[in-house]
């Protein structure tokens, strides 16, 4: 079984996101993967038992749109984005602004040069 | 007007012993607001996977959690021989499919004494504990451990469940079932018990859809989805019905969990007749290189297994969403209007495991 | 009348035999297989270091100069991968849970005098095989070299 996953730019996100929302998708769950030159977002909807897999990509640095307005949930993957990645995230419904998790080192999971460079 | 007040729920709370925080703004008795944090025992989990290669890591997942130990490290297997094309037998996976019910029955025999602890029923907490004993016992004649079983492997099991010791497990399911009909019975009709769980944490299905919410709390709310009906292992082998309850209620939450223990009863049953013989290990070989989520039915709800690899011995991420980690927007919408007394059962109600939250 | 359901059960609980055992004097049967703590033959172990390398937590320290094998129970998960891997089969998982202490220990073992022997005795017998090799391989290059010495001081 060989799994889709549809890639989309970022700025492209909160349509496809809009148009998920339309057909009645659910959000399953947001999680960030370190890439070598920046970050992957991978997105996963579902309906039944179906799921979507979105993907996108963004530079060390770059903002991202925040899909909690159509998610309510995604608040809570963004914060969690936020706080291990580093990865800024604007309009989240409810920005816990870093203070979601309490770790010892702030964004454990960024790139090896944002950790050095604050 | 009435003034509001902050009162500090957690990390350390005696109806819980898992650290969540929850900030509750307070007007008189009622609950506003409730603002949830986490991150007390983040272990960095998901990191490990540059230190350990991605056969180490089925020990990294399995000891995600100590509760539902077999469904992580099921799930990191599964995206994993996806992702390398592997066909486990299928002994394995009958046996994995038992393996998994057997730990579904302990975590929601748990989860029933917690929560009659909860609800201050200190006898009947103890006597579900007592039957919970039984399980355990057969899951470490099984596999060698109570909580942890260590059993997994990318390609299989590592050890194999002798069919006799199978046959000698359907008595003991057969007292468990006679001996959980009266606590269940307790939970379900007591009027003391009801009196604590009707009305309380009330989600409609709309609700439940837009919250993301997973597991026996979606399914208490009358939405018949649980992804077993996905047919990984054997499940699409085996005949069962989705429980739901009309409810919406923490009653009908306590109504799915208590009916699933039963259907676990008859899952195995069924699977224990069905057992092919075999081989319980396929060769691996290789690394993996690709990228793979898999969604399975915990206890607590719809897991879901994200594992991308590139082709050497260590994976570039894996990523667990815990059903507990889905259901705290949802916790946190019930908590929003709730009498300060039904913040624990509320709690509680969603079965949380925070500590698999924070990986 | 629906409060008094469990009243049945808990007389019953009141006057039964208690679910738990009397503990230090009572001790448990554990199955076959319960993974308790890990037990190191000293009389077979040959100090290959392959538990070492396969301890996903890398709590097993071999040491062949000192001839010592060594696990800090502390850390280790008891997930079985060295008694799976050993070669000689030394390595075996005891039923009984590891002890709990005050502080994080580390369990040396020697190995036994004989094992001692035995393994010196391979030693020895392996470095003379080398040796046997080694002066082999040097005969069989002189003469290739006298041959070809030969050869080349005979060209016509």
């Amino acid at each position: 079984m060989e799994q889709e996953f549809r890639k989309v730019s970022h700025h492209a996100i909160l349509s496809e996101v809009q148009e998920l929302q339309e057909e009645h998708y659910r959000l399953i769950q947001i999680c960030a993967t370190t890439v070598q030159e920046g970050y992957e977002i991978l997105y996963t909807f579902g309906k039944g038992y179906d799921e979507v897999q979105v993907k996108i990509h963004t530079d060390v640095g770059e903002h991202v749109q925040s899909i909690s307005r159509f998610f309510p949930p995604a608040w809570l993957y963004e914060n969690e984005i936020h706080d291990l990645h580093g990865i800024e995230i604007d309009g989240i419904t409810l920005d816990f602004r870093g203070g979601l998790y309490r770790t010892k080192e702030k964004a454990p999971f960024a790139h090896k040069e944002v950790k050095e460079g604050k | 007007m009435s003034s509001r007040s902050v009162i500090p729920f957690g990390p350390q709370h005696p109806v819980l012993p898992e650290p969540i925080h929850l900030d509750l703004v307070l007007e008189d008795e009622r609950v506003v607001e409730a603002v949830p944090s986490i991150g007390f025992v983040h272990r960095g989990l998901e990191s490990l996977v540059s230190k350990k290669d991605f056969k180490e890591m089925v020990y990294v997942a399995e000891r995600i959690c100590g509760i539902c130990s077999f469904g992580h490290g099921f799930g990191y297997c599964d995206a994993v021989e996806h992702i390398m094309d592997i066909h486990v037998t299928e002994r394995t996976d009958y046996l994995r499919t038992i393996l998994f019910e057997l730990s579904r029955m302990h975590s929601h025999i748990l989860w029933m004494g917690l929560m009659a602890d909860a609800f201050g029923f200190e006898n009947l907490f103890m006597d579900t504990w007592r039957i919970r004993e039984k399980v355990l016992d057969m899951l470490e004649a099984a596999t060698g451990g109570r909580v942890i079983f260590s059993i997994l492997d990318v390609g299989g099991l590592r050890r194999d469940v002798p069919d006799d010791m199978l046959k000698s497990f359907l008595p003991v399911l057969d007292d468990i079932e006679k001996e959980l009909a009266i606590d269940i019975k307790t939970f379900l009709n007591d009027s003391a018990v009801k009196s604590r769980l009707c009305g309380v944490g009330i989600l409609t299905p709309e609700q439940v859809e837009t919250l993301g919410c997973c597991g026996p709390f979606l399914r208490g709310s009358g939405v018949k989805r649980d992804s077993r009906k996905l047919g990984y292992a054997a499940y699409d082998d085996i005949d069962f019905e989705i429980i739901t309850s009309n409810d919406c209620d923490t009653y009908g939450r306590t109504f799915v969990r208590a009916y699933e223990i039963l259907q676990s009863i008859k899952i195995i049953r069924q699977a224990i007749s069905k057992v092919p013989s075999g081989e319980v290990m396929v060769p691996v070989k290789g690394f993996p290189q690709g990228e793979h989520m898999t969604r399975l039915e915990q206890p607590r709800g719809e897991a879901c297994y994200y594992v991308k690899a590139n082709g050497t011995r260590f994976l570039e991420r894996m990523r667990v969403r815990t059903p507990t980690f889905a259901n705290i927007p949802a916790l946190t919408e019930t908590l929003q209007g709730c009498d300060m007394a039904d913040v624990p059962i509320l709690i509680v109600a969603i079965d949380p495991c925070i500590s698999c939250t924070e990986r | 009348m629906n409060n008094v359901n469990f009243v049945g059960q808990a007389l019953k609980n009141l006057f039964s035999k208690p679910a738990t055992l009397n503990y230090p004097f009572e001790k448990r049967e554990f199955p076959e297989g319960t993974r308790g703590h890990v037990e190191n033959d000293m009389d077979v172990c040959i100090l290959c270091g392959l538990c070492q390398m396969k301890c996903p937590t890398g709590a097993i320290t071999v040491d062949k100069k000192a001839q010592t094998w060594a696990i800090r129970p502390f850390s280790c998960i008891q997930c079985r991968c060295c008694v799976d891997n050993c070669p000689k089969k030394s390595l075996s998982m005891d039923k009984m849970y590891q002890e709990p202490g005050p502080e994080k220990t580390e369990r040396v073992l020697d190995l036994s005098d004989k094992q001692k022997e035995v393994l010196a005795a391979q030693a020895k017998a392996a470095a003379e095989k080398a040796a046997a090799a080694k002066a082999a391989m040097e005969a069989k290059k002189k003469a290739e070299a006298a041959a070809a010495a030969g050869g080349a001081g005979n060209p016509s």
